[in-house]
């Protein structure tokens, strides 16, 4: 398809818009240094900065992929998976029609949603203990 | 999530406060603790929260009991309630429907008639001091006869239904500050909500429409802490309405570089610099537009290449003009015989004295559009 004639906007390949990645890339630094000396866990929020077209895609380039991936199926799909730096994780909520409702860099040794909840656990031994005794009586 | 909004014709008794708490009703319906912790991940950053607070929401949330709501709808063009019902789809935010119990919305309630207006009285009765009231659309006070609903004033309609009203949210900058209806000349007589209710707390989402989530948001915050939100000076909630247009956007270097688009085709335009000489009203403008942005996260006016028109600030359809910078005068000085007769010895403190008094002066003098105000050169 021709582009002559077609007014060409390149706003999304600006070097020069909000600047933001970098300094992020800073706070994940500090983070995770805080995370190995401490073990404090951090949570940025990544719907809560300015980010021009473009950038939010440069940060997730930037952090690349590491060794784990998961897939959950809840409200939606998440995507969480471990970026190359060990104990940076990024972790991406869809809705239903797979639209990114929140994003989140964690740095943490594993990300809470992941853990078998408590909850859980306690409906879950309630089935386990219902059906055995289903078929201990059939 | 239409679906969920969809009222349960003569059933206002789902809206009794002493019914059970959101956690219950969600387990109750097989939602999983992370899906739970997702909801309320996703309810933190809606909130503009920090991430830290997420397990003392999911602790709130989860013992929140489920609110009965009655919503208005006046002088409006139902954008509001389109905004709402239109820009969502997400299992996440219908959760926030399922924790309230819409009573009444006559755009979006099954019954209509005698039924409608019977189910907002036993709601109303039953819920005393506990229900939240939603408004959206102004309220005609010239003559109440300009918008009636089963031939009940709109001013009468707000008053009856404040009384017992635990807090009131007005949505969209109609209900908030008037709105469109009050622009000049406001032929009917139309004021916000906050100009007839006076002992009730009042949270102003004001928007032209207001961003869902905003919305949403505000209904969140009211379940998750049982308050209102902490509010500007003119009661709009400081986490979604605390910053600038201005200071959140993502071409604010370019204004602090002096880089401006003169034209909306010129090669400011194409590279993304700044539109604040194309009229853009981000500066003056407080809203979450940059940052939470339109449709799913999409992008926001100014990302597609669009002033901000001020949409949620008072009086905004009066303020000059949309194309006109917000350093131009909202008036030509040479026909302004006050200024010209007092002797002004320079244009621009002619300048400066209108633009303190523009909102003023444009109640006095409806300012339209004009082509030149959109070529700009």
């Amino acid at each position: 398809m021709s582009s002559v004639g077609i007014t060409q906007f390149n706003i999304q390949m600006g070097d020069e818009l909000t600047q933001n990645v970098q300094p992020l890339l800073h706070e994940i630094r500090h983070a995770l240094a805080a995370l190995l000396e401490s073990g404090k866990a951090s949570i940025i929020d990544l719907r809560s900065i300015p980010l021009a077209p473009g950038e939010e895609e440069a940060i997730i380039e930037a952090l690349g992929k590491g060794e784990i991936n998961a897939r959950l199926e809840a409200l939606g799909p998440s995507d969480i998976y471990e970026t190359r730096f060990a104990g940076v994780w990024l972790t991406s909520h869809y809705n239903e029609d797979h639209v990114v409702v929140s994003r989140f860099i964690e740095i943490t040794e594993l990300p809470a949603i992941l853990r078998s909840q408590r909850e859980d656990m306690a409906g879950a031994l309630e089935t386990l203990n219902e059906e055995l005794q289903k078929q201990a009586t059939s | 999530m239409k679906k969920d909004l969809l009222l349960k014709d003569g059933n206002p008794q789902q809206g009794n406060p002493l019914g059970g708490t959101l956690g219950e009703s969600l387990r109750s319906q097989g939602v999983s603790r992370r899906s739970f912790m997702k909801f309320c991940a996703t309810t933190a950053s809606m909130m503009a929260l920090p991430p830290s607070m997420i397990p003392m929401i999911a602790n709130a949330l989860e013992n929140a009991r489920r609110p009965s709501v009655i919503w208005l709808s006046f002088q409006e063009c139902t954008g509001c309630t389109e905004s709402l019902t239109r820009a969502h789809t997400s299992t996440v935010e219908s959760l926030i429907f399922d924790a309230i119990s819409l009573d009444y919305h006559h755009t979006l309630q099954a019954a209509s008639g005698h039924a409608a207006e019977a189910a907002r009285e036993v709601a109303m009765e039953e819920n005393f001091g506990n229900y939240l009231l939603v408004v959206d659309g102004s309220i005609p006070l010239d003559n109440p006869g300009y918008s009636t609903i089963a031939g009940i004033s709109n001013l009468d309609m707000l008053t009856e239904s404040a009384k017992g009203a635990a807090a009131i949210v007005a949505v969209g900058t109609c209900a908030t500050y008037g709105g469109i209806p009050h622009a000049n000349p406001n032929p009917t007589g139309a004021v916000s909500v906050k100009d007839i209710i006076k002992d009730k707390p009042i949270i102003n989402v004001p928007g032209c429409p207001p961003i869902p989530v905003v919305i949403t948001g505000v209904l969140a915050h009211y379940l998750t802490f049982g308050a209102i939100p902490e509010l500007d000076h003119i009661g709009r909630p400081k986490v979604f309405y605390g910053q600038s247009i201005h200071d959140r956007c993502y071409r604010r270097p370019f204004y602090d570089k002096g880089q401006f688009a003169e034209t909306f085709d010129d090669e400011g335009a194409k590279k993304g610099w700044c539109l604040y000489k194309l009229g853009c009203k981000g500066p003056t403008t407080y809203n979450a537009c940059a940052t939470t942005k339109w449709n799913n996260g999409t992008s926001f006016p100014i990302e597609s290449g669009h002033p901000c028109i001020g949409c949620s600030e008072p009086d905004f359809w009066d303020g000059g003009g949309f194309y006109k910078a917000l350093s131009l005068p909202t008036e030509d000085l040479s026909k302004t015989a006050v200024y010209a007769a007092a002797g002004a010895a320079a244009a621009g403190v002619a300048v400066s004295a209108l633009n303190r008094g523009k909102k003023n002066a444009s109640n006095k003098i409806h300012i339209k559009t004009t082509i030149d105000d959109l070529t700009q050169e």
